[in-house]
């Protein structure tokens, strides 16, 4: 699967497009199939989004992943730092990231 | 230390009014991110993995105890309660909003800090000796001479935008806690044989994907010339430079294309040029800098002994604390390597407490070193236990300075945008394995970087570590038998790389090598330059024996 991701202008924040707006996780990414390229330039342009870019990514019965761990690291958080992640009370949250 | 004047804390202030302008048009859609992207850079803040990435520069690596309070209230205030301490004296916040950014700036300013070319294209923060103006080895204090250089550097039209990043350093003792080799201009303030002071200038020296020495191209030049010969070596490079390949864009290319003889004898002849356009800043600017960095108020006739009889504290002693030229004195050293801890990271509070340590102990002075520690540079001998436990309950107390420990480690692909792969947990990793074992092993500089760019100073490192990306998976490459000081050297790979937990392994029979080989009182380094590589390649690749 194609995964859209980019930065919110504001808060920097790692956001996710999925399929109708930008979420903060990675879970409700949807599939942007071929449509990535023309959904980055149009929401860039309207400044709902920094910096978006394509990516692989994979359906997993968890739900989507990242295929590369940089932005699987994006996804959780640092990976020395879970307490700063998403999901903090997952013991499991950064097992997936590597 | 250096306190503003009004022209420094005017263009301060004028810097947050116009950062937190552009800021307003960014967010309001009249600036494109294109347009925007140069400027938010040139006011230190980057894009990076989680969110944007404030770098707030630290002159020299001097703070007030004013200043490091106000770095730990903006960790709370503004980021996640941290901060890290960098190797170019700086300090980063992770997670700052653009819509931060000004205010930000704005109480950075009200205790003469800002984030003024931090990064972009232009001279960046000069570096210096984190123990000048404490210390009885050094010819004289260098942090005037780069205060010289700051003011000189910053916002200098003409090197604003330079082929690439230009990084400097000043030191004035044999003894280079700097790297100062390692930088694009080093210099060395030195004593000639006639007994007057001069500047070594070394040029083209530096890190990344193609590490070179810097060599010596003017043993010493006049100190009140300082200004002209950087102006002199800075426009041989603007000029040269090759600003069509950034691969190929820092000055250790242009002075190895070139030529160490060529590229002298071309600044030679600018300098020769400028000294007749009258440049070199008044001698009375000069004085007026150096009477902020005289000597705080040492008391005199105090005791110099110390009382040793807690085991823990004699060994922060050996290990952190240093010799001072003022008796009754020590420089101590706050380690920032907690075993497991995250190199070079240190909480809000931790800062705080830091600012206050400083004020009581250290006549309100700070010093942040190349190597992410934090430095007290004066402090009586007397206070040494009762400071030692305040930091120690802190978890600042770690007794490590030089040894396996002391690991320098860029921020990696934890969080860093540019990286391939993770510095941090190796540090970590590294860290937990030696704990018992460090002081056996003794002075031992291992520093890691998480890509080619080696912000973790890999090349330098006694045992260095660069992280790789190999088809989507972590990789890690060692090298032995870098060195940073008076002695520059560069590491030499050992062969083919380890994952995260090889990597480990592969260190401790490194080490394990060095004990069976120690002559003496040989360190790490000593013994790998006397015995070579290929004991150690031999024990790290060694095929585990098959039973049966």
């Amino acid at each position: 699967m194609k995964i859209l991701t980019g930065n919110d202008l504001k808060s920097g924040a790692v956001t996710w497009w999925d399929g109708a707006d930008w979420s903060l996780h990675i879970e409700q990414a949807a599939d942007v199939g071929e449509r990535g390229e023309e959904i980055a330039a149009r929401e860039n342009a309207a400044r709902r989004v920094l910096a978006p870019y394509v990516i692989d990514g994979a359906q997993t019965p968890d739900g989507p992943r990242p295929a590369h761990i940089k932005d699987r690291i994006r996804a959780l958080g640092p990976t020395v730092r879970l307490d700063l992640s998403l999901k903090p009370a997952d013991p499991a949250a950064g097992n997936w990231v590597i | 230390m250096y306190q503003y004047d009004t022209y420094d804390q005017a263009m301060v202030d004028a810097r947050v009014a116009d950062f937190r302008d552009q800021v307003r048009r960014r967010l309001d859609g009249s600036m494109s991110e294109e347009q925007f992207r140069p400027l938010r850079l040139m006011n230190g803040l980057y894009l990076q993995l989680h969110a944007y990435m404030l770098r707030v520069a630290v002159p020299y690596g001097t703070l007030s105890g004013a200043q490091m309070h106000m770095l730990g209230d903006i960790a709370d205030k503004y980021d996640r309660g941290y901060g890290h301490f960098t190797t170019r004296q700086n300090i980063q916040y992770n997670w700052i909003k653009l819509e931060d950014a000004g205010d930000i700036l704005a109480d950075l300013a009200t205790v003469e800090m800002h984030a003024i070319q931090t990064s972009g294209n232009c001279i960046r923060n000069t570096t210096s000796d984190q123990y000048a103006g404490a210390i009885a080895d050094e010819v004289v204090d260098p942090r005037p001479y780069a205060e010289l250089i700051r003011q000189w550097s910053t916002f200098h039209p003409e090197f604003s935008f330079l082929p690439r990043k230009f990084k400097m350093a000043v030191i004035a003792s044999d003894t280079d806690r700097a790297a100062m080799r390692l930088h694009d201009i080093g210099i060395q303030i030195v004593r000639n044989a006639a007994g007057e002071l001069g500047a070594a200038f070394y040029v083209g020296g530096g890190m990344g994907r193609t590490p070179m020495i810097a060599p010596l191209i003017n043993a010493c030049v006049p100190l009140d010339q300082i200004i002209p010969y950087s102006e002199a070596c800075l426009r041989v490079y603007n000029r040269h430079g090759r600003r069509d390949n950034k691969y190929k864009a820092r000055i250790k290319i242009l002075v190895h294309e070139l030529g160490k003889d060529e590229y002298t004898r071309q600044v030679e002849a600018e300098f020769a040029h400028l000294l007749t356009q009258n440049i070199e800043p008044p001698l009375a600017e000069l004085e007026r800098i150096k009477l902020q960095f005289a000597d705080p108020a040492f008391e005199g006739g105090i005791s110099d002994t110390l009382d040793r009889s807690d085991p823990d504290f004699a060994l922060w002693v050996d290990n952190n604390t240093h010799v001072h030229k003022q008796p009754g004195y020590r420089v101590v050293t706050i380690s920032l390597k907690p075993v497991g801890g995250i190199p070079g990271d240190a909480s809000a509070d931790q800062m705080r407490l830091m600012a206050k340590l400083a004020k009581d102990y250290s006549f309100d002075e700070l010093r942040v070193t190349h190597a992410q520690n934090i430095v007290l540079p004066h402090v009586q001998k007397a206070e040494l236990y009762t400071l030692w436990q305040q930091l120690d309950a802190a978890g600042l107390g770690s007794a490590n300075l030089d040894k396996i420990g002391d690991i320098i480690a860029c921020p990696g692909l934890d969080y860093c945008s540019l990286a391939n792969a993770r510095s941090i947990p190796v540090a970590q990793k590294i860290s937990e394995r030696f704990a018992a074992r460090e002081q056996q092993i003794g002075e031992l500089k291992l520093k890691i970087s998480g890509c080619i760019n080696a912000c973790g100073h890999h090349h330098a490192g006694h045992i260095g570590i660069l992280g790789v990306d190999r088809k989507g998976v972590e990789n890690y490459q060692l090298l032995l038998g870098g060195s940073e000081g008076a002695d520059t050297s560069l590491g030499t790979i050992t062969g083919p790389g380890f994952d995260e937990d090889g990597i480990v392994d592969a260190i401790d029979k490194a080490t394990d090598v060095y004990l069976a080989n120690k002559s003496g009182e040989e360190r790490f380094l000593d013994t790998y330059r006397r015995i070579g590589m290929a004991p150690f390649k031999d024990a790290i690749y060694a095929k585990e024996p098959v039973n049966g």
